[in-house]
């Protein structure tokens, strides 16, 4: 299909467990290379050797500010790329990567991480460690509905990547560009917003969070920092525009994902 | 302002099995739905609101057989974190048709879920029904406590039965003793979480159902999506539950559109006074 969005995915200083969630949708993965995305850049995947332009980068990992060549990478990402997006919680707040103080065989001075919002601008979020492949997959159909759709396609596009847009522009200032189970506590419940519905318990891959008496509790000490809690919880964003329309937007993945009608 | 969400059809009704009535909150529409979808292959497990540690405190459960279904029926009146079992439900029970019952903002948090998964991996594409219950507002365990314990005067061991109707908390006890206050006095001990909160009928769910508008011992019931009307409909056919149309009941959906309205509207309220809370800051909105 000439129509197609060119993709590309470029890895920082992730586990490469990123791309492998979007590889997790299966035969979803082909259905989005044959109908709506080339991908034009993946180190794992592909020969290209260097960045080149791109619609939307994927990328994974955070950077590594004495590693001259991943500060560099991630500076022409942005400029080749129109959507930068961060894959990831590495990518978008830093996740296990904050927990690096240098030290270590065969380059001890490697020791400063930043997301990379506190080098370039960021245009979304994908929160998660690891992300999940649905979450990646229904940004990859908006993301072509976006670009390639039709008016009333690009308008559903823009208001269903808003709040993960939102997500990036506050994560892109250095000042809050740090996700914790904290962030369930000072943005939520503190805030008086907090109804104890438990979704920040499930989505939180370590188990960090258990629901004492109706509420969230933090185990401070096991949260990796991925900022998963914090995205799904209802009381953080929620659109009524958007969830309200939830079955249109399930059947619009769905049918984007099986083109043949199956 | 939508105040009843969107549905298909709505009605009065109730379960036909005395055995799901003999302890269901109402019409034992929940609890016979689940056992139905159950019994019929249509979910392969529910996240219901089981029997917790301490009396009357209930816990999020998978349940997967109709007894765990039976012994979790009942409105207990303080926060059940259904949601923080989701995860479970597909991981360590491997459910691939999850239920789940839940207060609307339990179901906004599905439905957000869904479309927008985080630290959920593989389970949005695996919910198979989703229960909502009308909701005005709700209690922390140590409120209920107080409620019941100092307000009401009864021990929570001796409780049988909580509700909330006709302007009045009641509590019931095994021996036959009734007790009841204005809500006015349980007003401050709500959930402050609640009083920001948009919907009252579970607008997302698939069918929603709540005691206001049917006579006691009977539900009100809205029937939202194609799901949702599929699976009714299937059941009524089998005759699971007992129909009659909503505008034949007293007092009908005259009452709960009044009541949804009141609620959004004070809520309303509510967020806008947290927009200007502060001296020239307010408090945050979640609502984008
Ligand atoms: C906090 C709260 C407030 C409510 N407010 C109203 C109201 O204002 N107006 C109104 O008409 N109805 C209200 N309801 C709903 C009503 O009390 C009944 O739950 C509903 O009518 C279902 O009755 P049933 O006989 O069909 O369900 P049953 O067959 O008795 O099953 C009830 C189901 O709800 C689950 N459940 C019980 N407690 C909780 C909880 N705390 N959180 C989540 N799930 C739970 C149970 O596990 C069970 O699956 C409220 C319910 C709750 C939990
Ligand atoms: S997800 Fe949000 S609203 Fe729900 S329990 Fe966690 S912090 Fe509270
Ligand atoms: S508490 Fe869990 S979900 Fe939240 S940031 Fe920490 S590790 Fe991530
Ligand atoms: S009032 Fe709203 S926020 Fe509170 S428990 Fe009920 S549905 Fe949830």
């Amino acid at each position: 299909m000439a129509n197609k969005i060119t993709v590309g995915h470029v890895h920082m200083s992730g586990c490469t467990g990123c791309l492998v969630s979007l590889a997790d949708n299966y035969e979803g993965l082909f259905t989005i290379l044959d109908n709506y995305a080339d991908l034009v850049y993946c180190l794992t995947l592909a020969d290209a050797r260097h960045i080149p332009k791109m619609d939307v980068a994927l990328v994974e990992g955070s950077v590594c500010l004495q590693d001259e060549c991943s500060v560099e990478e991630i500076k022409e990402t942005r400029e080749r790329a129109a959507v930068v997006v961060a894959l990831g919680g590495c990518a978008a707040y830093g996740n296990i990567t904050r927990f690096c103080r240098g030290g270590q065989w065969n380059q001890p001075q490697h020791e400063g991480f930043v997301p990379i919002g506190d080098v370039i601008d960021v245009d979304v979020y994908i929160p998660g460690c690891a992300p999940c492949p649905q979450q990646i997959r229904n940004v990859c159909v908006m993301a072509y509905l976006l670009l390639k759709g039709t008016p009333e396609q690009q308008a559903l596009a823009k208001a269903y990547l808003a709040p993960l847009m939102a997500l990036a522009s506050e994560g892109s200032k250095a000042t809050s560009s740090e996700a914790c189970g904290c962030d369930i506590m000072t943005k939520v419940i503190n805030q008086g917003l907090c109804m104890g519905c438990g979704t920040c318990a499930a989505s939180c891959p370590v188990f960090a969070i258990t629901m004492e008496e109706g509420k969230p509790n933090i185990n401070r000490d096991m949260c990796i920092k991925c900022g998963a809690c914090y995205a799904a919880c209802p009381r953080a964003f929620f659109s009524f525009d958007v969830v309200n329309q939830y079955e249109n937007i399930l059947g619009i993945i769905d049918g984007a994902m099986n083109p043949g009608g199956n | 302002m939508d105040y009843l969400g969107k549905y298909k059809s709505a009605v009065a009704a109730r379960s036909t099995c005395s055995e799901v009535l003999a302890g269901s909150q109402d019409g034992g529409i929940v609890t016979s739905m689940f056992i139905y979808a159950l019994e019929e292959g249509i979910i392969d497990g529910a996240i219901v609101a089981g029997q917790g540690e301490k009396p009357w405190q209930p816990k999020p459960i998978v349940a997967t057989s109709v007894e765990e279904l039976l012994s979790s029926r009942g409105t207990r009146y303080n926060v059940c974190p259904n949601m923080s079992v989701l995860k479970e439900s597909v991981r360590k029970y491997g459910l691939d048709k999850v239920g789940i019952v839940g207060t609307p903002c339990q179901i906004q948090a599905l439905r957000k879920a869904q479309l927008y998964p985080v630290g959920l991996r593989d389970v949005c594409d695996k919910i198979a029904l989703a229960m909502g219950i009308f909701c005005m507002e709700n209690f922390s365990y140590q409120s209920m406590t107080q409620i019941v314990q100092d307000h009401c005067n009864v021990d929570l061991h001796s409780l049988k039965k909580t509700d909330i109707g006709k302007g009045k908390y009641w509590a019931y006890t095994n021996r036959g003793a009734v007790s009841q206050i204005p809500l006015k006095l349980t007003h401050k001990y709500e959930q402050p979480g609640c009083h920001v909160c948009l919907d009252y009928v579970a607008n997302l769910a698939d069918i929603s159902t709540g005691s206001v508008g049917s006579p006691d011992g009977w539900s009100t019931v809205f029937i939202r999506n194609n799901n949702g009307e599929n699976i009714w409909n299937k059941a009524v056919a089998a005759g699971i539950f007992e129909t009659k149309p909503i505008e034949s009941v007293k007092p009908g959906l005259e009452l709960v559109t009044k009541l949804a309205t009141e609620k959004i509207t004070k809520n309303q309220k509510e967020l806008e006074h947290r927009a200007t809370f502060g001296v020239g800051k307010g408090l945050r909105n979640p609502y984008i």
